[in-house]
């Protein structure tokens, strides 16, 4: 008869297995006797967050910036409620986490008992998949296929609810076994014809244009060196999604910046004039695509993805490579390499033109905005950021909003997973816990949170987090008060009326951080902007920097809602001619 | 598509929507019809009819067969969406027109009236395998199986013979000849 262990033993005995070193958590009744063995295993340690989504978020920090799932622990009820922003968050932008959720006993189910609610029920829209475990045989069976589940194919979270009495019952572990196949879900789809077909229609192009995603910084830093490989071996331009920031040298004259609708002039006019088009790894999400019906009206159209449901979703394509990014272009390189076809140089004349074409639109400069002296420009406190602290290895998360888009514009990403957002969701309150988790996974980086002050007040509380574990994140925040993106929609939607747009009794910063056990740096003038920044770089601990910025000022370029990529709004000059009129004043 | 899911996705193409049948093989285990019913719904899908039971227990094999509509596109997504769910196994589908594949509903008409008007019900529901599941002196419960379209032509006719409830499924569907679903 093997060693019988408790279910709470057990959750421990398969995060051990699957070398889980951290998880962010928040204890409740319904988790107690995990909580109680968490002592026993000291491979693993416990982060306490402040409010279950911050746990969530940490956990999308630690994954998206080390490459491993995400562990969150919560008790049931709210704090699966509370964790369900997470999820989703972690959903739309594929993102590997395991969450464990405590559920009251299984004879109180249904009974609406004390903390009870239908958690299984709740996340089910939002995880790839979840498990209510009635028995305490399946449970070990359980937890490892949701690391499986959580991990393979396109990542995504997972919910595990164990009741309490699972919990305490007892049965023997099994090791977890890796052969087993998810009702044959396998993952590469793709044949040496379609890649010859590919390099064909890249051989007859004239106008090319790589778009890469999120779907190679998931892939591994790998499928990273593999792009640059290939945008090296051909020569074409590549422009980036917000998800996929990093994945290609920023600062390379090959990188037409990131387009969509704040991406760069000559990001989304290539993407409009192109004839050939190579998705990779991205899913045409509507803020990159404009208005679908005018979308790359003259492009052939390639699409490199591990989820079969992404192709053709949205915009019809016309070769579909299913499977891991890395493979794919790999077995592109590899092609290239042995049939000795150097796109580089025979496509040198044909592209020719198409550069000369690009170098145009890139004299708009469609980045620019007019500094000033008096008071600091957001961009301008960016770039400062940026050339302060591109010489060491940056991670940046961000909020949502404004500031998102400008350190997507202006920071400039050399490598993969230092670039933590919130695209597909759009999560407010994303930035901070999602420091706290990367800085987790790399104590000696410097991690820095580009923030809005709205934002950044959502979940604010995380800041005793970083206190308690001597995480130095600094948080950067951006302060315009307004809720600067819906402030700048009402200015060019709504006729100028900031309904409820402007945050009035805002907290004071410096003294918030001083409460909270940190440093609080406030930067009013452009002048001391540099000296600032570098005090806080150099500050041993979390800092909470209040940049104060024009509260007036936008974010451009911009695709106006129901237009397509050709009909940009540049900057202030050029609005005017270019109002969002008719149906696309209901569009999101 | 049928149902833009954002901004910017409002098509001024219009496709063609057709009827398909959606044969789904899961686990039969709890929850799984919430996980596809729920993609249905969450997605914008629409669910004319779904039948389900489990017909393999020894595997604990669920099949469910949906009866939906769209364009060519947005069926290729409910396919495409299906596979990825966990617990299910495979998925196929077809038109409604096709020849190829049998369908057929099952409807539970009772009648109440005078003997004459009863066997003329009756008479009317024959051409479409009618069974008697009950019968006493002022009423009848009979069976048909029939096309969904056939079985609302019954349901419309027999009003006037003392039709007073109906009870129906939803459409099954199997391949003609040796061959099976792959």
């Amino acid at each position: 008869m093997s060693k019988l262990y408790s279910g709470a033993e057990i959750v421990f005995k398969c995060l051990e297995d699957q070398d889980v070193e951290f998880i962010f958590g928040y204890p409740g009744g319904a988790v107690l006797p995990i909580y109680d063995e968490l002592k026993n295993h000291n491979t693993i340690k416990h982060i306490l967050v402040r409010h279950e989504q911050g746990a969530g978020h940490a956990a999308e920090g630690y994954a998206r910036s080390s490459g491993k799932p995400g562990i969150v622990l919560v008790t049931s009820g709210p704090g699966a409620t509370n964790v369900v922003t997470a999820l989703t968050d972690a959903y739309m932008d594929s993102v590997p986490l395991v969450c464990i959720s405590g559920q009251v006993p299984t004879h109180l189910i249904g009974t609406d008992a004390f903390q009870e609610c239908d958690t299984t029920g709740i996340t089910r829209p939002c995880t790839k998949h979840n498990w209510l475990v009635k028995d305490i045989k399946d449970l070990s069976k359980i937890i490892h296929e949701a690391f499986k589940v959580a991990t393979t194919g396109r990542p995504g979270p997972v919910l595990v609810d164990i009741p309490k009495d699972i919990q305490f019952a007892k049965t023997s572990y099994s090791k977890p076994k890796f052969e087993k196949k998810l009702n044959g879900k396998s993952l590469n789809h793709f044949a040496q014809k379609d890649i010859d077909k590919m390099i064909d229609l890249m051989n007859k192009s004239k106008k090319p244009v790589i778009y890469s995603g999120g779907g190679v910084i998931n892939s591994g830093p790998e499928a990273s060196d593999v792009l640059r490989e290939l945008v090296e071996l051909t020569g074409f331009p590549i422009t980036s999604t917000l998800q996929g920031l990093g994945a290609y040298l920023g600062d390379d004259n090959q990188f037409l910046g990131m387009l969509g609708m704040h991406g760069t002039y000559e990001a989304n006019n290539a993407m409009h004039d192109c004839d050939l088009l190579i998705n990779i790894g991205a899913r045409f999400d509507d803020r990159i695509t404009g208005k679908i019906d005018e979308f790359s009206p003259k492009s052939k159209k390639i699409h490199i993805d591990i989820d079969p449901s992404s192709i053709n979703k949205i915009i019809k394509v016309d070769l579909a490579l299913v499977g891991d990014v890395k493979e794919v272009i790999k077995g592109i390189n590899k092609t290239l390499k042995k049939k000795n076809i150097d796109l580089k140089k025979s496509n040198k004349q044909k592209i020719a033109k198409w550069w000369e074409q690009i170098q145009k639109w890139r004299t708009k400069n469609s980045l620019n905005f007019i500094n000033s002296d008096e008071t600091i420009k957001p961009q301008h406190a960016v770039k400062r950021l940026y050339e302060l602290t591109k010489d060491k290895d940056t991670f940046i998360t961000t909020e949502v909003g404004q500031h998102q888009m400008w350190a997507a514009q202006h920071y400039k990403f050399n490598k993969p997973n230092r670039w933590m957002t919130s695209g597909g969701l759009g999560t407010m309150g994303y930035g901070l816990p999602a420091a706290v988790g990367v800085q987790i996974a790399h104590p000696k980086k410097l991690v820095v949170d580009i923030a809005g002050e709205a934002s950044v007040l959502m979940t604010m509380q995380e800041m005793s987090t970083a206190v308690q574990y001597n995480l130095p994140i600094k948080i950067f925040i951006l302060n315009n008060q307004y809720m600067g993106m819906v402030r700048q929609w009402q200015e060019l939607l709504h006729e100028k009326n900031y309904s409820e747009s402007y945050s009035e009794a805002l907290p004071d910063f410096i003294k918030m951080a001083e409460a909270y056990g940190c440093k609080g740096i406030k930067a009013d003038k452009p002048s001391e902007l540099d000296e600032k920044i570098r005090e806080m770089v150099e500050f041993d601990g979390p800092v909470i920097f209040d940049c104060r910025v024009d509260p007036n000022e936008n974010c451009f370029p911009m695709i106006p809602s129901g237009k397509p990529h050709n009909q940009m709004i540049l900057g202030p000059g050029e609005k005017e001619e270019n109002k969002i009129t008719g149906k696309g004043k209901a569009l999101v | 598509m049928a149902n833009p899911k954002s901004a910017y996705s409002v098509s001024s193409k219009k496709e063609k929507s057709n009827t398909h049948i959606i044969v789904v093989w899961v686990d039969n285990e709890a929850g799984v019809l919430a996980r596809v019913v729920g993609l249905f719904s969450g997605r914008g899908y629409n669910i004319e009819s779904l039948a389900v039971a489990e017909v393999d227990a020894k595997r604990n094999i669920s099949r469910i067969t949906i009866v939906t509509t769209g364009t060519p596109q947005v069926i290729d997504q409910i396919k495409l969406q299906l596979k990825k769910l966990v617990p299910i196994h495979k998925v196929a589908d077809f038109k409604r027109n096709d020849k190829s594949v049998i369908f057929k509903e099952m409807a539970l008409f009772k009648v109440v009236g005078n003997p004459g008007k009863i066997k003329k019900a009756i008479n009317a529901c024959k051409k479409y395998n009618a069974v008697i599941l009950d019968k006493t002196k002022k009423s009848n419960v009979i069976q048909i199986t029939a096309l969904r379209r056939d079985i609302d032509k019954m349901t419309k006719n027999l009003k006037k013979l003392g039709l007073v409830s109906v009870s129906r499924t939803g459409a099954v569907a199997m391949t003609r000849g040796d061959k099976i679903f792959n």
